[in-house]
């Protein structure tokens, strides 16, 4: 088998273990939860007799790894339960909630991505001058205050004072993409300057990095232009550790999104997550956090790849 | 007309702290269309930083203070930036001293040979790289059609410096600055490269700055030599004339600098073996064998030194005897008696008689210990000396390795290399062993401090009668020290012998191929070997030179064949 493959199947083979481990996590975690799950939901009137048929109903009385594997096995086939708050099944919950808040974070990524490695490719090129600094404070500063307090900013001068966007993003299946696009653009960019900071500092600093080596000499002295020496000879090789930071920030979007749905009202899996956690919906926080946990380490994974096919050597063996 | 290239009264200054302080302090250079000038020196002696100034480059840090630098009636130093790109690259090209670090590694080979010319404007890319592959073919690269569309870490270290002299020679530049370019290569490949660079400068007349520290290098190319140091020119003349009568001491004590020898000791060699390799078998990845039943006998109060090309397997067999890579067969007999492979089940005692030296001292050396915690760890280690004794020992240490006492409580970084070399030394002698290993410890010094060091090591076999095994690529360093040789090759033994009898006459074939590869302060050293080896090739047409079947790359597959 070739190293890379090898390479490979081995980072594949780790995000599978790494996704067994969350779901045990999830499952003790949920597990050793203070009371009686059963109990809990139906209230101090239950007689004795209702809460033991509900824990039957619930599969219970079966002892913790029995109930674990049957929980992991119907997951992985797509059945998430049912929930206890209506009874619905959780994949129905989910599903639309889940590619909402994939349409929010792709939106975001889709700017944030090309605009934070273009700032840095440039704050390389001209670094150390003005313009490399304003960059820095603007996105330093961003990066300082939490996203909540973007938000309302962005929330209070866009919209309250100027009218310009909606506060609101609740979007619905009937809109067209224009609007629903229309309707995120707060929360759009509340996002793009959380994340934008972190990946144009890492472009930045790995472009600088390179920028020493003897080889961006060379290319200096076969008398290229700057721009050229940046883009097509260091940052080719500052690829490795852009991407890695580039995949924690889309997994962020995906994940951390949960406060920014909750002050734009957006019908997300964030939001169901919070509004599930209020109300004891069990089986919805386990589904939910699982799903957020293989995104993550999904994400993680195709940042090894792509930083593993973009050196040559791996790619490329002699 | 003048000349194409001049150089009047240049100061380049360097950033250290917040200070400039010159590098080069005021030197004159001149360089006429296609002649070929030698800039030779020890490190720090501003070389590159002047030959890197010919195009009105300096390195991050550095500044061109005051001087003028015409090239073809052009000021450079007041030019703006966009009529130095139209230069660099175009009519003055750089050669660097590490093909492989000055290779981008994202990109093929003829994307990066045909960058200059395409963005310039002079050729579109097809022909460019029909130019291209014209250069490899003359520069005899293997598959000249197909080695371009190879990553730099796809070829080897001769290949990739050759494919570099191409990169430069693609807009057929006026001068090309050669900045050592065949210091980081063996012997054998260093001819490779230097005929190339004789063949292309010659065929196009293309003017050049050789830089090196290697005279006997520069002879073999340069018309005219200039000896620079510590920023200053020490003298300047045709290379002939130079050689034959040089005018000032330091170019006398560079030309001395390999004629240093000693006669091996009959009487020592006559003695009970101190160290016995017995059919020593090592592999790093299963399956691929790097050492073949290996031998190697040292005795007691000898040099042996093990010689080969890189890749020969000289510093795994160092690994193996030092117990750092359990060998896969074989065994290893030390003061008769058999030493457990691995190094964690050695004695303390066995591990302090065997001792190390490194190629880099810089790496061997923590930054952040004094010479006091250096060579005292050992002391205490083996010895558990402290307090005064401690101290008085390190200091008996520092002056048998000539340096001053006061330097118990210097960091690493305040030495120099040499320095830090003896450091290391005082460190292995700490430990009183019977037997050191260095591997290449001269490879990273200057000619005059290696040759002190090799003195100084030979002074302490003198007087403690320690045994060396001493792995090096430089036969010149071999004649200066070794009692016996060991000839590698390919992870094999392939002669081995009193120093006398391998160097006189008949050679086993890799051996005559090494020695005859070693540059002689001849002008005419290069060519009349060239002429002798295509003389034998002619003779025997069966036979594709002496370098092919040394040359296959995998020695998985050598192993196999057996």
């Amino acid at each position: 088998m070739s190293p890379l493959k090898e390479l490979l199947l081995k980072r594949i083979a780790f995000g599978a273990l790494t996704l067994i481990v969350i779901s045990v996590l999830i499952f003790v975690g949920v597990e050793l939860l203070p009371g009686d799950l059963a109990q809990a939901v139906l209230g101090q009137s239950a007689t004795p007799e209702t809460v033991a048929a509900f824990r039957k109903e619930l599969k219970l009385d079966l002892p913790p790894h029995v109930r674990y594997f049957a929980w992991l096995s119907d997951f992985v086939q797509g059945d998430f339960g049912n929930s206890l708050a209506n009874g619905r099944p959780i994949a129905g919950l989910i599903g639309w909630r889940f590619a909402n808040t994939i349409f929010l974070a792709a939106t975001a990524a889709a700017i944030a991505v090309p605009l934070s490695i273009l700032l840095g490719i440039l704050a390389a090129l001209y670094r150390n001058s003005l313009f490399d600094r304003i960059i820095s404070i603007v996105t330093l500063s961003m990066i300082s205050f939490p996203e909540f307090f973007i938000a309302y900013i962005l929330i209070a001068f866009l919209s309250v004072k100027l009218g310009l966007f909606p506060s609101m993003a609740s979007i619905n299946d009937r809109m067209s993409l224009w609007d629903k696009l229309y309707m995120i653009i707060l929360p759009c960019a509340t996002l793009t300057m959380v994340v934008t900071a972190h990946m144009m500092r890492q472009t930045r600093a790995s472009i600088i990095n390179i920028l020493g080596t003897s080889f961006i000499e060379m290319a200096r002295l076969k008398g290229l232009k700057r721009l050229r020496v940046v883009v097509l000879h260091a940052f080719p090789n500052a690829l490795s550790p852009v991407i890695n930071v580039v995949a924690i920030n889309l997994a962020y979007l995906v994940v951390g999104v949960v406060i920014v749905e909750v002050v734009f009202v957006y019908p997300g899996l964030g939001q169901l997550l919070v509004d599930s956690v209020s109300k004891r919906d069990i089986p919805v926080v386990q589904a939910a956090g699982l799903i957020f946990a293989t995104t993550y380490v999904i994400l993680n994974l195709l940042a090894d790849i792509l930083a593993i096919l973009s050196n040559p050597r791996l790619r490329s063996p002699k | 007309m003048g000349h194409l290239l001049k150089m009047t009264n240049v100061v380049i200054e360097g950033l250290s702290g917040t200070e400039w302080t010159p590098i080069v302090k005021g030197v004159d250079l001149h360089l006429n269309r296609g002649e070929v000038l030698g800039l030779i020196g020890e490190s720090g002696a501003g070389k590159s930083t002047l030959g890197l100034a010919s195009m009105a480059y300096t390195r991050q840090g550095c500044r061109i203070a005051s001087g003028s630098i015409v090239f073809d009636g052009m000021e450079l130093t007041t030019a703006p930036r966009h009529v130095l790109r139209n230069i660099r690259g175009v009519r003055i090209a750089y050669v660097a001293q590490s093909a492989a670090a000055a290779f981008n590694p994202a990109h093929t080979l003829l994307k990066q040979c045909v960058e200059a010319p395409v963005q310039h404007g002079l050729m579109s890319y097809q022909e460019a790289a029909e130019k291209t592959v014209e250069t490899y073919k003359r520069l005899l690269l293997p598959d000249p059609e197909q080695i371009g569309y190879r990553y730099p870490h796809q070829v080897s270290g001769g290949q990739l410096q050759r494919a570099m002299v191409a990169m430069a020679m693609a807009c057929q530049p006026d001068i090309i600055i050669f900045d050592e370019p065949t210091t980081a290569l063996d012997v054998t490949t260093q001819i490779e490269v230097l005929t190339a660079i004789k063949e292309i400068t010659r065929q196009f007349r293309t003017a050049a700055i050789y830089i090196t520290h290697d005279l006997a290098v520069v002879a073999q190319l340069a018309d005219r030599i200039m000896v620079l140091r510590y920023g200053e020119l020490v003298e300047e003349g045709e290379t002939r004339q130079m050689l034959a009568h040089p005018k000032e001491e330091y170019t006398r004590a560079l030309l001395s600098v390999r004629k240093q020898q000693k006669p091996s000791s009959p009487a020592a060699l006559k003695e009970k073996p101190l160290l016995e390799v017995e059919g020593v078998r090592a592999s790093y990845t299963k399956g691929v064998e790097v050492l073949h039943d290996v031998q190697v006998r040292v005795k007691p109060r000898t040099t042996v030194a093990v010689v080969g090309e890189s890749g020969s397997g000289k510093s795994t067999l160092a690994r193996v005897i030092t117990g750092l890579l359990p060998p896969t067969k074989g065994r290893i007999v030390f003061d008769g008696q058999e030493l457990s492979a691995d190094l964690k089940s050695r004695s303390r005692d066995v591990l302090r008689r065997l001792q190390m030296i490194y190629q880099m001292p810089d790496t061997a050396l923590n930054p952040r210990q004094k010479l006091r915690t250096v060579l005292g760890r050992p002391l205490e280690f083996y010895f558990g000396m402290q307090g005064k004794e401690k101290t008085d020992r390190i200091v008996e240490l520092l002056e048998m390795v000539e340096l001053p006492p006061e330097y118990i409580d210097r960091y690493p970084t305040e030495l120099s290399g040499g320095e830090k070399q003896r450091v290391c030394i005082a460190r292995a002698l700490a430990a009183e062993p019977d037997l050191i290993i260095c591997d290449e410890v001269t490879s990273a010094l200057d000619q005059l401090v290696a040759e002190g060091v090799l003195k100084l090591l030979q002074r302490l076999q003198d007087k403690l009668g320690i045994s060396y095994l001493f792995i090096t690529h430089d036969l010149a360093t071999v004649k200066a020290i070794a009692d016996e040789i060991v000839v590698m090759c390919q992870g094999r033994v392939v002669e081995q012998g009193i120093k006398e009898e391998i160097l006189t006459p008949p050679h086993h074939e890799y051996t005559e191929l090494l020695l005859s590869s070693v540059p002689e302060m001849d002008p005419d050293w290069l060519d009349n070997l060239l002429a002798r080896r295509a003389r034998r090739r002619a003779r025997k047409p069966s036979d594709q030179g002496p370098r092919k079947p040394m040359r296959q790359p995998a020695p998985a597959a050598a192993s196999f064949n057996r």
